[in-house]
């Protein structure tokens, strides 16, 4: 290199700086540029996606749950309503792990591992952007340790729902249901957009049956929101329209008093009103709580109730299938008048069983010793097997269909409940499709007891015992009295008459007296066991269903020796006052002889006590 | 005639009695003032719309601003010979406050950034933006151009000191400028091509080994450059809303006060970092071309400030007050609609915020200061 003396020059200085600044200026102003092309290939070519997002960002459909109808009583007392609870709802779209997450959650609040598994099967059945409960009805406690913690919880929040509440809880179950968590299967079945992911549904029962109108109209609003998701702006509003009010027909006092009086015995209880059908009461014992399924049963409690012997879950007065035994023989004897098989004078000698011709099987009255001469009146009110095996046996299978048929048996009511099954009117078809074999001369002898392959519902003996108590005016039972749209007149639902049942008035009479007699008439069977002598009329049968087969010359002489679970049944038919009926039930008390004093009871409160039905009430709710 | 002395005159020299103008009689430069006046007025409306519809929020800073406009005319009186002296005082002052700074930040356990005197806080990284190039500029005005070898290397260590100590602080956007402000006077002082390619290349090659002296959350802010929808929710968020509030402005934007990424909060710090992104969505892209168009009238006036200038010091100290201007508008939009990673750039005199605006108003104090002190001669 050589060596060379560096002098200023202040002019080339100057123009190289000048060089430098035009090339800098130059570079900056084409990076300027590129700053443009940048924001142009965002703002224009990039716009309708960015536009798309933006509006994403900012726009949210909310939808709003209608409130749940209400339901009432005939006489508007609440049974079913909408309270306010908060629930610990998790967002898994929002929150990266979710085990963790409620590992932590467990350190504030607790959360057991019922509400856990509840959790997972929503888990699995939502869609990860739905907000799903964790734990509902947080009490006020947990709602402040949460919200304290709340920042370190992203994705979880404490949300307000209205939720189902039942007032009667146990009593009325078998009626009203109870409404649930809606699943995937059922979310097939309605209108999604009129069901918002964490709405309820009805799963048993009236709430079931009338979801459609409960339900009502889910609305929405369009809300603007912000980054944390807060509504800023409603934009759009649809309110949504409220389920409709129910009023049903069931009296919810007498309801109450009919499950107190049934107490321990397992069994069932229909009361109907015989002039429109209207169901007064639809007891089935034991039964269990509804609200424990509004807040998700864990499947531990279920397989309890499921499991339970008693089987609480089953509802025997719709579904609940009992031979009817003696308590079918009014019905019966009708026929036996209508087709002239026997007059109401006609007397047959009983002395204790009945053998049909070239048979030596004996056929056993429930009374060892027999009943003597009977005649058709007497048969009823003593319940003399061996009359109605003859008049069976004279009558043929054919025309005790024909008469059971018309009052109901073997085929359901079609009351407004989803659930009901119509029992078994056995015939020689019946018997050969469902059995396979013939039908037997036999067959129709404990057919017409009420025993044997048939068997009815508690529900479709009140209907045939209405009929009966309206000389064969029957009316559809029905649960519905009235429903009301929230603005809007109440709609009432009217009774359904059924096609009558011809007989003359004097055949009517006479069975209808024999029933009184079974109550009056100190041979009646009902005599003792109804008590003491009521201030009112009443026509009555009585029955005992033998589960129990015993051999052919054996008499049980006491129930007691048998396992309490192979006692007879007790089945009580009446209605109730004779003149004017009010009031027509079922009772049967499983493997139990109380079905006669439990209706007594019942019969007591509904037509002596009415007007100090609340005294009443809350007595038997102590007792 | 007595001969008046040409350096340490506060007035314009004039002997040949040119006829100056009230604006040059205070020593202002009246297309600077223009351009300054232009963007503070589109700032303030953009700042408006961007802090809620809040007045309060508005005149803070209408109140910072006055205090920067007062700081940047004092400046522009004192001549730049003035500065001259004081270049080595000022980046010693200004990096034994770094150290200070840094001393008392480890004794507080974390990062710091801020010298607390009483009545402000005072962050000494500012004042480094401009202690650098008045040193460097100082440094290369009284030796021959262009510099030597051993210079140059004399020069990155006067660089790298203060970008280290404020990098360490840390605050990565901060000593990017100081860095870029000192790289743009070895730049104008005539730095070799050659060198100037060695050096990127040194830079590109030491890049990968600076990964390992980065903080956890820089590296983060480099990997989401790299993929914003790594992270959506996390740290490419800022970068995603930001897009998507520029691409949704469009051509005209959805007009003032309109944005919804800004106003519902989707956009982060929307009105200090992320600013541009409110303009984007409210202008469009009309609104973003009339700013860097004020920017670019700005930077312009002052290269033609730089290349006026008289003497080597004034001159490498303009040119490098306007390239570090640009280097904040390059960095921040760069950075706000997705071209570089996100540092801590502020857009100047628009987003919300008080240091970084007093520095940028005395950078263009001491502009207007060496535009207006000139010896006017004839051509």
């Amino acid at each position: 290199m050589k060596k060379k003396v560096t002098l200023t020059n202040p002019s080339q200085e100057s123009r190289r700086f000048s060089r430098r600044i035009w090339l800098l200026g130059i570079s900056l102003l084409t990076l300027i540029l590129i700053l443009a092309l940048r924001l142009a290939y965002l703002q224009i070519f990039r716009h309708e996606r960015y536009i798309t997002l933006a509006q994403k960002n900012q726009l949210a459909i909310v939808p709003i749950t209608p409130s749940r109808g209400l339901i009432y009583d005939r006489n508007g007392i609440l049974l079913a309503e909408n309270i306010p609870v908060t629930s610990l709802e998790l967002i898994p779209d929002k929150i990266d792990d979710i085990d963790l997450t409620i590992q932590e959650l467990k350190k504030i609040i607790a959360i057991d591992d019922d509400e856990l598994e509840q959790f997972n099967k929503l888990l699995g059945q939502r869609r990860s952007f739905d907000s799903i409960p964790i734990k509902v009805k947080l009490s006020k406690e947990e709602e402040a340790a949460f919200y304290i913690n709340q920042y370190l919880f992203p994705g979880v929040t404490i949300q307000a729902h209205l939720i189902r509440h039942y007032l009667f809880g146990e009593a009325l179950s078998p009626v009203l249901g109870y409404v649930g968590r809606i699943n995937q299967q059922e979310l097939a079945q309605v209108a999604p957009s009129n069901y918002s992911p964490t709405d309820y549904i009805g799963k048993v029962g009236i709430e079931k049956y009338y979801e459609p109108i409960l339900h009502g109209t889910a609305g929405y609003e369009q809300v603007e929101i912000d980054a944390s998701g807060r509504a800023v702006r409603t934009l759009k509003r649809v309110p949504a329209i409220a389920g409709q009010n129910l009023y049903l027909t069931i009296d919810s006092k007498l309801q109450q008093v009919a499950i107190d009086t049934l107490a321990e015995n397992r069994g069932a209880m229909v009361a109907i009103q015989p002039g429109t059908g209207q169901v007064l009461a639809l007891v089935s014992n034991p039964s269990y709580d509804s609200n424990v399924f509004v807040k998700g049963i864990s499947s531990k409690d279920f397989k309890k109730l499921r499991e339970s012997p008693d089987q609480p879950l089953y509802n025997r007065a719709l579904r609940g299938q009992y031979p009817p035994a003696s308590t079918i023989k009014p019905f019966i004897a009708l026929q036996g008048l209508a087709t002239e098989t026997v007059t109401p004078e006609d007397q047959i000698f009983d002395p204790g069983w009945f053998k049909l011709p070239n048979s030596t099987h004996l056929y056993r009255d429930w009374k060892k010793t027999g009943h003597g001469w009977v005649d058709l009146s007497d048969a009823i009110i003593q319940s003399c097997d061996t009359y109605f095996y003859n008049l069976a046996y004279e009558m043929g299978i054919t025309e005790i269909n024909t008469i059971l048929a018309k009052f109901g048996f073997g085929s359901k009511t079609g009351i407004d409940m989803g659930e009901e099954l119509g029992g078994v009117l056995p015939s020689p078809a019946w018997k050969k499709r469902y059995r396979g074999t013939a039908w037997y001369p036999g067959d129709t002898l404990i057919t017409s007891i009420g025993q044997g392959f048939m068997v009815a519902t508690p529900l479709q003996l009140a209907h045939a015992v209405a009929t009966l108590a309206m000389k064969g005016e029957g009316h559809k039972p029905y649960l519905l009295l009235k429903a009301k749209p929230i603005n809007a007149k109440a709609v009432y639902y009217q009774p359904i008459p059924l096609k009558s049942i011809e007989l003359p008035a004097d055949t009517w009479h006479l069975v209808l007296n024999a029933m009184q007699e079974v109550i009056e008439n100190p041979r009646g069977t009902g005599h003792i066991r109804f008590g003491a002598k009521p201030k009112y009329t009443v026509a009555a049968k009585t029955g005992t269903a033998q589960l129990f087969s015993i051999k052919q010359n054996e008499r049980i002489a006491s129930q007691d020796i048998l396992p309490e679970r192979l006692r007879d049944h007790s089945v009580f038919i009446a209605f109730a006052p004779v003149e004017d009926p009010k009031i027509a039930l079922a009772v049967i008390a499983e493997n139990s002889t109380f079905a006669p004093a439990i209706a007594r009871k019942i019969l007591d409160f509904y037509l002596l006590n009415k007007d100090e039905n609340n005294t009443r009430t809350s007595q038997y709710k102590n007792s | 005639m007595k001969i008046t002395p040409v350096l340490h005159n506060t007035r314009i020299h004039n002997p040949h009695g040119f006829r100056l103008s009230l604006w040059e009689k205070m020593h202002l430069d009246l297309p600077l003032l223009l351009g300054l006046v232009l963007l503070i007025g589109l700032g303030m409306l953009i700042l408006y719309s961007a802090g809620g519809k809040s007045l309060m929020f508005l005149s803070q800073q209408a109140m910072r601003l006055s205090l920067a406009a007062g700081i940047m005319i004092g400046l522009a009186q004192i001549p730049p010979q003035s500065y001259r002296t004081w270049a080595p005082w000022l980046y010693t002052v200004g990096v034994v406050l770094l150290i200070a700074v840094l001393v008392l930040g480890v004794i507080g356990k974390g990062a710091q950034r801020w010298l607390n005197l009483g009545l402000f806080r005072f962050q000494p990284s500012e004042l480094l933006k401009l202690a650098l190039p008045m040193l460097l500029a100082w440094y290369f005005s009284d030796r021959p151009l262009p510099p030597k070898l051993t210079q140059i290397a004399l020069a990155t260590i006067f660089i790298l000191i203060p970008a280290a100590l404020v990098a360490k602080q840390p605050d990565l956007g901060t000593a990017i400028l100081i860095a870029g402000a000192g790289f743009c006077v070895l730049l104008l002082a005539g730095i070799s091509w050659r060198l100037l390619l060695g050096l990127i290349a040194t830079i590109i090659a030491i890049a990968p080994l600076s990964w390992h002296f980065l903080k956890e959350y820089q590296r983060q802010r480099v990997l989401t450059f790299l993929d914003p929808e790594r992270d959506p929710l996390g740290s490419g968020y800022h970068i995603i809303q930001s897009k998507i509030a520029i691409g949704s402005g469009g051509l005209f934007g959805k007009g003032w006060l309109q944005g919804t990424q800004s106003h519902l909060n989707f956009l982060p710090e929307h009105a200090t970092d992320f600013i541009f992104a409110v303009c984007g969505e409210e202008f469009g892209l009309m609104g973003g071309i009339v700013l860097l168009s004020i920017y670019a009238f700005i930077i312009i006036r002052g290269l033609q400030i730089a290349i006026r200038a008289q003497d080597t010091f004034s001159r490498l100290l303009a040119g490098s007050l306007a390239l570090s201007f640009f280097l904040y508008i390059f960095i921040n939009i760069g950075m706000v609609s997705g071209l570089l990673p996100v540092v801590g750039v502020p857009l100047p005199l628009v987003s919300y915020g008080g240091t970084s605006m007093v520095t940028l108003m005395a950078s263009f104090g001491i502009l207007m200061s060496i535009q207006t002190h000139r010896r006017l001669v004839a051509s």
